[in-house]
């Protein structure tokens, strides 16, 4: 009884009404999260005693950072779903998620770079963190790389799943690189229980990116995989329904 | 959950506990052969390449920076608390750069003990304070190589210390 709603998410014409229901749920949070989330950090927060204001590409930096290993979590979750279970849906979840972790890759990357150099004394080191965080990258890429390559979307489906799933490895390394080995780059801030790394007049400014930005991500991934369901279901009736009407 | 189903489930655990095992595998050999920086110790006890270029890592040590006059060289001393090795380096040094604070610099060992560097970068925690605030905030160092050695040896922390120099 309590999966019934689970087992509708299946039916395409359900999900794709139910995505676009959720859309605003997701959108305005978003936007208002991180309009306070950047005025609290790029106004309101004092300068670091270290580093000064260059510190604030923090609030920019570590959400995306979050979002791009938690969008490739999501990814091979849902890709394990689709092999598992055949379930057509899983695999556009995966596939409408791929870009836009790619993105948030990207983002980290480029303004992890932008702030190496003031800070550390340059833009990029072959660092375990730097080298795991761009691996991730490429990962996104082969992925919609892979499912480009497919004429056939249940194979494209089957075998991006696969390179979801096994490169979902890579997320755990990210994390704990900076534990595990020497690195240049410092260790958490925020996903760490225990004494508090920063006062909460730069904390809360933070924790209202990584919300707004993870609700940012629910938004576009809900527009997304409209657009993922519309084109695979494009020569089933209720498509012609809902386009028509 | 069908058979079919079942089998698909354990294929595809199967494939996570296969691609677990050989990442574990293989970075536990990482662990052991590919390292990002030396610290000191590591380099008294020959663990670092001879006649090669490698990272040293560790903390700038207290009063040890000294600049040539009129030029852009400086040497310091990279510190692990147990071992201490001068660095020589000509250039410009990051921002951060400061006594008592995390630094990683590349370059080669000569034979008389002296590392030459040709870059330095400047290492810094995950702590995060306005200036002027001290001991207010429990201060938690992430890297115990750097920067918790600090505290054992002068009673604070490093970047206490470098708050405090900042407040100044």
């Amino acid at each position: 009884m309590a999966w019934t709603w689970f087992h509708r998410l299946a039916s395409p014409p359900h999900l794709y009404r139910t995505a676009r229901r959720l859309t605003p749920w997701f959108a305005w949070p978003a936007a208002l999260l991180i309009l306070g989330g950047l005025i609290g950090g790029l106004w309101l927060a004092p300068p670091d005693y270290q580093q000064g204001d260059a510190y604030r590409i923090m609030y920019v930096h570590a959400p995306s950072a979050w979002l791009s290993l938690m969008v490739y979590t999501i990814m091979a979750v849902a890709g394990g779903i689709g092999l598992i279970w055949r379930m057509k849906v899983a695999h556009a979840v995966a596939a409408a998620a791929a870009p836009i972790g790619a993105s948030f890759t990207l983002a980290t990357l480029v303004t992890g770079s932008l702030w190496g150099k003031p800070m550390w004394g340059t833009y990029w080191q072959w660092d375990p963190r730097l080298t795991s965080e761009l691996l991730l990258f490429f990962l996104y890429l082969g992925y919609m790389g892979l499912r480009a390559a497919f004429e056939d979307l249940q194979r494209a489906d089957r075998v991006s799943a696969v390179l979801a799933v096994v490169g979902v490895i890579n997320v755990p390394i990210i994390h704990y690189s900076v534990v595990w080995w020497n690195s240049l780059h410092q260790g958490p801030s925020v996903m760490y229980l225990g004494k508090p790394t920063m006062p909460p007049s730069m904390l809360v400014p933070l924790l209202m990116m990584f919300l707004g930005f993870t609700l940012f991500f629910g938004a576009v991934l809900m527009v997304r995989l409209r657009g993922e369901v519309l084109n695979r279901e494009r020569s089933a009736r209720w498509v012609g329904e809902e386009i028509g009407a | 959950m069908t058979p079919t189903r079942r089998r698909r489930l354990l294929l595809v655990l199967g494939i996570l506990v296969g691609v677990s095992i050989a990442g574990g595998l293989a970075l536990s050999a990482f662990r052991q052969n590919v390292t990002f920086y030396f610290i000191p110790s590591q380099v008294a006890a020959g663990k670092a390449p001879q006649g090669e270029s490698f990272r040293l890592g560790g903390l700038v040590a207290k009063g040890s920076v000294h600049r040539t006059p009129g030029s852009m060289q400086v040497r310091f001393m990279v510190t692990d608390l147990k071992h201490e090795i001068p660095v020589e380096y000509t250039g410009v040094l990051p921002d951060l750069f400061r006594e008592n604070a995390g630094v990683i610099v590349h370059g080669k060992l000569l034979p008389d003990g002296v590392f030459v560097a040709d870059q330095v970068l400047a290492k810094h925690d995950q702590n995060y304070r306005p200036p002027g605030i001290h001991q207010a905030w429990g201060i938690r160092h992430g890297d115990p190589r750097d920067a918790s050695l600090a505290v054992q040896a002068h009673g604070t922390p490093a970047s206490v210390t470098a708050a405090t120099e900042y407040a100044q």
